[in-house]
């Protein structure tokens, strides 16, 4: 545990002394937020009128979403990049000959992934209050709770997709693929009430979609039907088939 | 003799159907520096990634530390320091930070600083692994596989990448490891490598083990006779009796005595007990390399 503590706080010294990792990683989900939140705005669908953005307004819906976008992007590109580049150059099998277990990697990881996700979520909050109008949670506890647990889930499909990719651009091109049809169909673009038969499907098939409907919970009090069940089961299997099957070369 | 620290009997790798560790069997005692030498692609790197753990492997038994490898290997681990050939650390992790790292993997191993001074890393204290120098990455590798006061450490082409003066000071520090108290297993691409530092070496060719003993053994053994030659007048003839000596020709004043064993000293004591002291007396002995590539078919 100390362990993975101290490695976990010397990747974040790591990341920061790479600054363009960092930016990417926290500049891209505030590029969607001011894009969606341009073109939306904020007003709810008047009454009469098809229901879109489950009857909220549209930041109010995006906003709680695109927190779990950025765990999303944080875990599904950052993690496996990282992961696989380690591998490709000797740095696990260095790490696993010094008897540095799975545990700590996988721990050092959830805390890069906490701090990542965090600085990144702070920064689009801080942007969202500025140029938006939308609903303040009506659980913040909960939200962070919540935020909590979704960077936990998140993170063992990072380490599953670690361990599966075998090159540090193979991770960034698959998840950079995953990332871009979980923001299009997986609620955090358009809104679910417009996509085709077929994109539902995908939507459902998405970690991301289930998660915003958690979000949603605390901070809209909607109700996330078996949202939790689904991406908690995703989460456990994922995370048992990471330390599984975690390769070190 | 106490028990071996490391014991390998009949180990077997396979990758599918490729054989990469064919009926490979030593022992390494307490306090030894035990050499692997071997060409490239030979099984080196492969028998000591399965003494490590690092590897499983498909056939025989190995102890290491009384430890198995393949069922033990986070214990194991924690007692053995490693220097792999292949492996590197993450771009921008300072020096300080790579070994206070390392250090804190087993409470009650060495202070990382004195190791960092000891393997002249000091004055690279805040440099990034990847500004580093081959050489000086491959000295940190180095501190970092002793940092944890291992019992057993195993070097895998240690000064590979080392100018000629860092390799003596590296050669240097393996003995003060070994004075501390470590057993060493080394693999080796130097011959010269290997007549320093190692007590035994065991030479691997096609994935097993053609020769095993002391460097000065094995030449002794393998490397076929020797030649004493020298200028006299005198006639040396009598020299044929004397033991290990199997031929003496001569050619003008130059006499040359060739035979196997100790020689030298054969020759050189029968001709002063004649009262035949020659100034220019000199021998040529089959080196270590010698041996090496004609076990290893480099000589063809």
């Amino acid at each position: 545990m100390r362990t993975a503590a101290r490695l976990g706080w010397l990747e974040i010294k790591l990341l920061i002394r790479e600054p363009l990792t960092l930016v990417f990683s926290l500049a891209l989900p505030l590029i969607v937020l001011l894009i969606l939140g341009g073109v939306f705005g904020n007003s709810a669908s008047a009454p009469g009128q098809p229901v879109f953005y489950r009857g909220v307004g549209p930041m109010s819906y995006y906003v709680p979403a695109y927190l779990c976008l950025v765990i999303a992007s944080v875990c599904v590109i950052s993690i496996p990049t990282h992961i696989a580049g380690y591998r490709e150059r000797g740095v696990l099998k260095r790490y696993r000959s010094a008897s540095l277990g799975i545990w700590v990697i996988a721990g050092s990881e959830l805390i890069v992934a906490f701090a990542l996700s965090a600085a990144s979520s702070v920064i689009l909050l801080i942007a969202a209050r500025l140029v938006y109008a939308f609903d303040a949670p009506s659980s913040p506890i909960g939200v962070v709770v919540i935020f909590c647990y979704l960077t936990v889930g998140f993170t063992a499909m990072g380490l599953l997709l670690g361990g599966l990719v075998p090159t540090a651009r193979a991770a960034q091109a698959v998840g950079l693929l995953i990332w871009f049809v979980m923001l299009m169909v997986g609620g955090a673009g358009p809104p679910r009430e417009v996509l085709t038969g077929a994109m539902g499907y995908v939507s459902n098939g998405t970690p991301l979609w289930y998660a915003v409907q958690i979000m949603h919970q605390p901070w809209l009090g909607l109700d996330p039907g078996t949202s939790w069940w689904v991406f908690t089961g995703a989460a456990l299997i994922s995370g048992g088939l990471a330390l599984r099957f975690f390769r070190w070369e | 003799m106490a028990d071996p620290v490391v014991m390998v009997e009949h180990l077997e790798k396979r990758y599918g159907a490729l054989v990469a560790v064919s009926d490979v069997s030593f022992q390494v005692q307490p306090g030894e520096i035990f050499g692997i030498l071997g060409p490239n692609g030979s099984g080196k790197t492969t028998t000591v990634e399965c003494l490590q753990g690092l590897r499983d492997f498909n056939g025989g038994s190995v102890r290491v530390l009384g430890f198995d490898p393949s069922r033990q290997a986070n214990e194991l681990r924690r007692h053995i320091g490693a220097q792999l050939q292949e492996s590197a650390l993450p771009d921008r992790m300072k020096v300080w930070e790579a070994l206070q790292l390392f250090a804190s993997l087993r409470p009650g191993g060495l202070a990382w600083e004195s190791v960092m001074d000891e393997w002249g890393l000091a004055d690279k204290r805040n440099a990034a692994f990847a500004n580093l120098s081959g050489g000086q990455q491959q000295r940190l590798f180095v501190a970092l596989a002793l940092v944890n006061a291992p019992k057993v450490v195993f070097l895998d082409e240690m000064t590979t990448g080392l100018d000629p003066a860092s390799r003596r000071v590296a050669w240097e520090l393996i003995d003060r490891v070994r004075e501390q108290g470590a057993t060493v297993v080394m693999v080796t691409h130097f011959m010269d490598e290997a007549e320093r530092l190692c007590d035994r070496v065991a030479v691997i060719h096609r994935h097993t083990v053609v020769a095993m003993g002391s460097p000065a053994g094995l030449v002794a053994e393998l490397g076929g006779s020797g030649e004493v030659t020298f200028t006299t007048d005198d006639d040396v003839s009598f020299l044929r009796a004397v033991d290990g000596v199997q031929d003496v020709t001569r050619e003008g004043r130059r006499a040359s005595v060739t035979g196997t064993g100790p020689l030298l000293a054969y020759v050189a004591a029968a001709l002063v007990a004649r009262g035949i002291a020659p100034v220019d007396l000199e021998v040529r002995r089959a080196s270590l390399e010698d041996v090496f590539l004609d076990l290893t078919d480099g000589n063809q």
